[in-house]
């Protein structure tokens, strides 16, 4: 009996670690870590490091490149062995798409995008709470299948201290995979900035409201004023691609927590809201009285923002003297 | 070739309020539809018609009245839809749901391609297209952004990830599921509906599924939900009034006492 942990982003696993020892703690099972991959095998000392006890060890060439059929086959092999009670998958895009592939195959149930995850000691059950229903409501639910499993995004939890004195148990998983007819001909680069959207204590994001994007230089300069970095919402980064995707708020984009969030032009449809109703003030500037963006804002102006914005930047340079 | 694609009916958010004393959803009366990103997974498909003359199909597990949204999926130009619906079904999770969709896309046969949405707008898992391909044994091709090309019993995408755009070729039969920025959905022209209102669509239940109902619905869910309640948002909603150079001052003071700005 363990509580196992599977992400192929080091960050994300060493934060599902963290969860891992607590939820290990309350069950008193060990914490089990799945390392996959080709030429992997001697890699296990920074899991070790973020809390595993245990680490199982699939080192295959059937495991590059990434498909979510062959982890999903080489995982359900871990579990064979690992036999655990609770599995926690990263929700990064390739673990979203192998943790329900191979619940499939083990028959079992699996909380998508979990954002709290406790025990029920009595009854050994992970209780899982996750955004339900447009991210109106937040479900609490648990799995009565057993492995229990869930899936967690990027930063959900704190990674732990690293501490690499720590040792633990290597298990090797032999596994005979079968390789889909599938493959990869090429990956194309994405623009990336390499900020850190999640880490900003303030925030200023635009939307739609924008008419183009020479238009975001208003938004620039007030950023540059209060030391905020820039946000968006889906379409400017997905699909006007005006902004590198590491700027995109959302449930699919990233989650963001500051201490203050001001939405430019942003109207607020549900999956913008999933991925920043958690900041600790939020501003919403709109020209839209009815946009559901003013419901979960702490301030507001009603106002087009291309005559909001300028007023805002010149009297913020006026208290700056 | 034969193309499915597998829709959900949803509230529409826009209408979805919270009673504030309960924290309980509202649901009486709001109107439903279809689930936005699948209308691009529709799109997709009647391209595809278009384009290498594909014979189409729609599916969707839900009550009676998802037969609307089949209804347009038709107008959109898809040729044929099957309303996968009984009482059995009810309070499936996408395990549950997976295996309803999985039986119906077996029933309808030398299925070449099945296309999905990557997540509904509701419950936004983005698990069905997953779990549908497991059960069918398909290889799976998710978040993809553009099918470019299809041919020789291959199809080669681009997948959106967050690392870049990876560019995959699969051997089909296959599943993909489709970003919202794969295409622009299309509207649906007077005479289609028209049409559409009057096409035969076969209702198929646990029987005619060959499903048994300890495997379906609640039952055979695995996922069971012990509440759903609005998180506590304690939003003061203070819109400033007067004129703009007044409202902007306010909004600057307001955030200095916040403590979140500092000028």
């Amino acid at each position: 009996m363990t509580v196992l942990v599977f992400s192929e982003n080091m960050e994300v696993a060493a934060e599902l670690l963290g969860k891992g020892k607590e939820l290990a703690g309350e069950l008193g099972t060990k914490l089990a870590a799945a390392l996959l991959g080709t030429g992997v095998k001697g890699k296990e000392g920074e899991l070790f490091a973020y809390g595993a006890d245990v680490v199982y060890v699939v080192d295959h060439p059937a495991l590059t490149p990434f498909f979510p059929e062959t982890y999903a086959d080489a995982l359900a092999k871990v579990v064979e062995e690992a036999k655990p009670e609770v599995i926690l998958i990263g929700a990064t895009k390739r673990g979203k798409e192998t943790a329900p592939r191979l619940a499939t195959k083990l028959n079992a149930g699996c909380a998508a995008g979990a954002t709290n995850l406790r025990i029920d000691k009595e009854k050994r059950l992970l209780i899982a709470e996750r955004p339900a229903i447009s991210a109106m409501v937040v479900a609490t639910e648990y799995s009565k299948t057993k492995p229990q499993i869930a899936t967690v995004a990027p930063r959900t939890f704190e990674k732990p201290p690293r501490d690499d004195s720590r040792k633990g148990e290597v298990v090797e998983v032999k596994v005979d995979l079968t390789v889909p007819e599938k493959k990869v001909l090429e990956l194309k680069k994405k623009e990336v900035k390499g900020i850190k959207i999640e880490d900003a204590e303030l925030i200023t994001s635009c939307g739609r409201g924008f008419r183009k994007k020479e238009d975001l230089k208003m938004l620039e300069e007030l950023a540059s004023l209060i030391g905020a970095t820039l946000g968006c919402s889906r379409p400017i980064a997905a699909d006007l691609k005006w902004l590198p995707e590491d700027h995109w708020v959302g449930l699919s984009g990233h989650k963001v927590k500051p201490k203050m969030y001001m939405a430019v032009g942003i109207s607020g449809q549900v999956q913008h809201l999933a991925g920043m109703r958690d900041s600790k003030i939020i501003v919403a500037i709109n020209k839209d009285p009815e946009a559901p963006i003013f419901k979960v804002a702490d301030y507001g102006i009603v106002g087009d923002l291309y005559q909001v914005l300028p007023a805002l930047i010149n009297y913020l340079k006026s208290r700056k003297g | 070739m034969r193309v499915v694609v597998c829709i959900k009916q949803v509230f529409d958010p826009a209408e979805l309020k919270v009673d504030p004393s309960t924290r309980l959803l509202i649901t009486d009366g709001v109107s439903k539809k279809i689930s936005d990103f699948d209308k691009n997974a529709i799109e997709e498909a009647v391209r595809l018609k278009e384009k290498y003359q594909a014979e189409t199909f729609v599916i969707t597990m839900g009550p009676a009245d998802a037969m609307r949204a089949l209804r347009e999926a038709l107008a959109m130009g898809i040729d044929n839809a099957y309303l996968l619906s009984d009482p059995a079904f009810e309070n499936s999770d996408t395990l549950a749901t997976a295996k309803v969709l999985a039986a119906a896309i077996k029933k309808i046969g030398n299925v070449d391609l099945v296309l999905l949405a990557e997540a509904s707008m509701d419950g936004y898992s983005g698990m069905v297209g997953p779990r549908l391909a497991a059960l069918l044994n398909l290889p799976q091709l998710t978040y993809v952004r553009s099918i470019v090309s299809i041919g020789d019993g291959k199809i080669v995408v681009e997948r959106d990830l967050e690392e870049g755009y990876e560019v995959v070729e699969a051997k089909l039969p296959a599943l993909v599921t489709v970003t919202k920025e794969i295409n622009e959905p299309r509207f649906a022209t007077l005479p289609k509906i028209m049409a559409a209102s009057k096409k035969k669509v076969d209702t198929w239940g646990a029987a005619e599924l060959g499903l048994a109902k300890e495997e379906v619905g609640l039952a055979g869910s695995a996922i069971q939900v012990m509440k759903a309640e609005a998180p506590v948002m304690g939003r003061k909603n203070i819109i400033f009034q007067g004129e703009l150079q007044q409202q902007v001052e306010e909004l600057v003071k307001a955030l200095v006492k916040e403590g979140v700005l500092k000028v």
